[in-house]
């Protein structure tokens, strides 16, 4: 072990890395990409819930009351809010990687556009959806 | 041979001209596939959840019992579970390295995803046929 401490470094370690995450400015289309990845993984969390409900609406009454009374409770909204953005958050990166699959949207500003069109689209449908929900209950 | 300490062949080198393993496109494919299936199938799921919002059970029920209803339900589960498991294959290769915790996540991803996948179609199911 103490030999290994005074072991002289050798050139390869002292040769410079790529940057990483924490050397990078933050930039929008990292941002949409990293959140693409996130929205992706609390969907997957997400998916519990929709079971959950699912087969609370399939064994009685009672269990349906118990899950939508959680639900809709003022946690439960919160979550069910972040739920929604989290989905249309993902159809929009979604959406962004169709235009993609053409070829198209690569470029300087254009790929700067959909980055801004995939968040601002995954906010504005989700305050609708949310609207609506509310107008329509 | 390849224990011998003076072989000097990388890996690479013995398995050249053997021929790929023809599965190395299947799961960029398969993503691109659910995830243009997905975006009809996820609208006409924001749907009928914003439709049945603030129903009583009995409505509920009917509702998802309703054949175009399930359907469509079990279409958007099983494309999305099947999804979403693929996904998170891609994040756990990416993120996790050591071999035995990477084998049992990718393990583990399969599982919760077919367990839950499994009890969201056997709801519906069971609201179609009861």
């Amino acid at each position: 072990m103490a030999e290994a401490k005074t072991r002289p470094v050798s050139p390869e370690a002292r040769r410079p890395l790529s940057p990483h995450l924490q050397i990078y400015r933050p930039m929008l289309t990292m941002m949409m990409s990293i959140l693409h990845r996130i929205t992706g993984v609390a969907l997957y969390a997400g998916t519990l819930l929709l079971a959950w409900w699912l087969v609370a609406a399939a064994t009685d009454a009672r269990a349906f009351d118990t899950a939508t009374g959680v639900l809709t409770s003022f946690l439960g909204r919160i979550v069910l809010f972040g739920f929604t953005w989290s989905l249309f958050h993902h159809l929009m990166g979604g959406i962004r990687h169709f235009i993609w699959d053409t070829g198209r949207g690569m470029d300087h500003p254009e790929r700067e556009y959909l980055a801004q069109a995939t968040w601002i689209g995954g906010v504005a449908l989700t305050i609708i959806v949310w609207v609506v929900a509310y107008t329509l209950r | 041979m390849a224990n011998d300490s003076n072989y000097m062949r990388t890996t690479a080198r013995q398995v050249r001209h053997l021929g790929s393993a023809k599965s190395g496109t299947h799961h960029v494919w398969h993503m691109r596939l659910t995830s243009y299936a997905l975006l009809p199938l996820t609208i006409a799921f924001v749907w009928i959840v914003v439709s049945l919002v603030g129903k009583d059970y009995n409505t509920v029920r009917t509702a998802l019992g309703s054949p175009a209803i399930a359907i469509t339900m079990l279409l958007f589960l099983l494309t999305g579970i099947y999804h979403m498991m693929l996904g998170m294959q891609t994040v756990i290769e990416d993120y996790v390295h050591g071999e035995v915790a990477k084998t049992f996540s990718l393990m583990a991803n399969t599982f919760f995803s077919i367990c839950v996948g499994l009890a969201c179609v056997y709801a519906v199911l069971r609201l179609s046929f009861t």
